[in-house]
């Protein structure tokens, strides 16, 4: 599948923004002084929006894309859509309400991070709902979403709270564990995704022209000499040419070098803000473990192009 | 509407019969041609005259070649052309999948449609379809699919021969036939009982509403039938003139 720069960035920022508004909805200890708490909620926020708004990027007509809330009852992308906005429209009541009153705000605070998780979870199923691409169709991947939503949304209100420790826990070293725990899944994903061929799930250029009874079924020409829409979107290789070496750079970025910071921030007990370098260090590694999520994918439409 | 609506009692569709199916691209073109001036937006293309010329269409050709299991025994390889154009599920994904309500499958006779003043060029719907069928047009920035030329079927300003989609009245092989095929006593449906007909990668769940006809058996020329000479040595012999001469000379030579 073509990885559209839009929607990598869309993925990975809008994951990371609500996983924080998730955990400042359920309470996460962030700074007393009031402009800090706001620059903290607004960092977060911020960075769901610049994603939702980055997705809008890539559509054709994105004037008209008030009209994707409507189809909430069948659709994940409208439902993303609803979800997102409802998530929002509650974080920022629930941040003027502790900014400027004294109401209790929990409840209202658990309704944040549900509506929040639910968004990511919305993202994961436009992709996990697709029997097409079978590396996305699988029940990992909205864990995995989940799961590099809340780690990467983690480092950001650790660097930015006040909590230097859970209970025995400090910070630094939840932050590792949680950080081990996101990549460990991505690696079970990788995994099985490595056995989810199209072929592993029955769809062979045979089955795909009915032809597959008389004998070894193979693409002798084209229908054009020239690219199309589908040869661009979905029957993308370049991506994956450098599949291996990717990897390595998210695994390295993504996940070895956030976990040094934060050990390193255990080790000599340096202050919680050194943690938002883990925070970026992370993001870029999402950036190639997007990318890679993508253009290693294989659409069935291939069957009939390769 | 994206949510699918109940199962219609006409089916509306086509059968292809790659049995005869030349591979003129008559269909294609026609194709575009009148969904050009037809319904919705024109068919775009971009750098249509240029060094890379690409553009939507709604229907394409596909040539595919097929090894025949018993191709040790001699048999040769087949060439099969393939025409491919929207299927007209009944399991639609790439109408569920819609956030605005644009895709839609109409309840009446099962078409599959987009609304193109609600389409805000997502792309999902292509994702969804498993057959490659929907393309995004390079100029309006919105999906483009078979409509089963529902502005001809339907359309009582044409002669009724011409009441038929737009790739099924010009294709000069008659592989390509539209009809009912919710009806099982249509030409169409009677058609897909007698050759056995098949739907495209079933394992994808969609349920195809248009049918493929298979290639019919090839039958294999009889081995040895043609008699040959033995050996083909004897009859560089009679040769004459030059090629004469110097078969002489090297016979001479031992």
């Amino acid at each position: 599948m073509h990885p559209a720069i839009s929607v990598i960035v869309f993925t990975v920022t809008s994951g990371a923004g609500f996983g924080a508004i998730a955990l400042i909805g359920a309470g996460y200890p962030l700074s007393d002084n009031p402009l800090l708490f706001f620059f903290t909620a607004f960092a977060a926020g911020a960075l769901a929006v610049v994603g939702l708004l980055s997705s809008t990027f890539h559509l054709g007509h994105p004037e008209r894309a008030w009209r994707a809330l409507s189809q909430w009852r069948s659709s994940w992308l409208s439902r993303e859509g609803v979800a997102s906005i409802a998530a929002l429209t509650l974080f920022g009541i629930f941040v003027l309400a502790r900014l400027f009153t004294d109401l209790p705000t929990r409840e209202l605070g658990w309704g944040v991070s549900v509506l929040s998780l639910a968004t990511v979870f919305t993202t994961s199923m436009i992709y996990a709902q697709l029997r097409t691409v079978p590396h996305w169709h699988s029940w990992l991947t909205p864990v995995v979403y989940l799961a590099f939503s809340l780690s990467s949304g983690f480092l950001l209100v650790a660097a930015a709270g006040k909590a230097s420790q859970f209970g025995d826990f400090p910070v630094a070293l939840i932050a590792m564990l949680v950080l081990l725990a996101a990549w460990a899944i991505k690696v079970a994903w990788w995994q099985r995704a490595a056995g989810a061929s199209l072929a592993s799930r029955g769809m062979t250029t045979g089955s795909a022209t009915g032809l597959g009874g008389i004998g070894e079924v193979r693409l002798f020409e084209r229908p054009h000499t020239g690219g199309n829409y589908l040869t661009r979107e979905m029957v993308h290789r370049i991506g994956r040419k450098h599949a291996a070496k990717l990897r390595l750079i998210a695994l390295a970025v993504g996940a070895a070098l956030p976990m040094l910071i934060a050990a390193a921030t255990y080790w000599w007990g340096i202050a919680n803000p050194v943690l938002a370098l883990a925070f970026v260090s992370m993001l870029a590694g999402l950036f190639a473990e997007r990318w890679l999520f993508f253009a290693e994918a294989r659409h069935s439409v291939s069957l009939y192009y390769e | 509407m994206t949510l699918l609506p109940a199962p219609s009692q006409k089916k509306l569709g086509l059968v292809i019969d790659l049995d005869i199916c030349v591979g003129c691209h008559a269909c294609a073109v026609n194709c575009k041609e009148w969904n050009t001036g037809g319904y919705g937006a024109p068919l775009g293309d971009v750098d249509a005259y240029g060094v890379s010329p690409e553009g939507a269409w709604l229907n394409r050709i596909h040539t595919f070649e097929v090894l025949p299991k018993n191709a040790q025994a001699g048999n040769p390889a087949q060439i099969v052309h393939f025409p491919k154009s929207c299927l007209h599920c009944q399991d639609a994904p790439c109408v569920t999948v819609c956030p605005t309500g644009a895709s839609y499958k109409r309840a009446d006779d099962g078409i599959v449609l987009v609304d193109e003043e609600k389409c805000i060029g997502c792309g999902l719907c292509a994702w969804a379809c498993p057959y490659g069928a929907r393309e995004m047009d390079p100029v309006e920035n919105v999906m483009k699919k078979c409509t089963l030329c529902i502005d001809r079927i339907y359309n009582d300003n044409l002669p009724e021969v011409d009441r038929v989609p737009a790739c099924v009245r010009t294709c000069p092989a008659h592989a390509r036939h539209f009809g009912d095929l919710g009806d099982p006593e249509s030409e169409v449906s009677l058609m897909v009982a007698e050759r056995g007909g098949f739907e495209l990668m079933p394992e994808a769940g969609t349920r195809p509403v248009n049918k493929y006809l298979p290639p019919r058996p090839k039958t294999a020329p009889k081995a040895k039938q043609v008699a040959r000479p033995e050996n083909n040595e004897t009859e560089a012999l009679d040769a004459t003139g030059f090629l004469g001469w110097l078969d002489r000379a090297l016979e001479k030579l031992g």
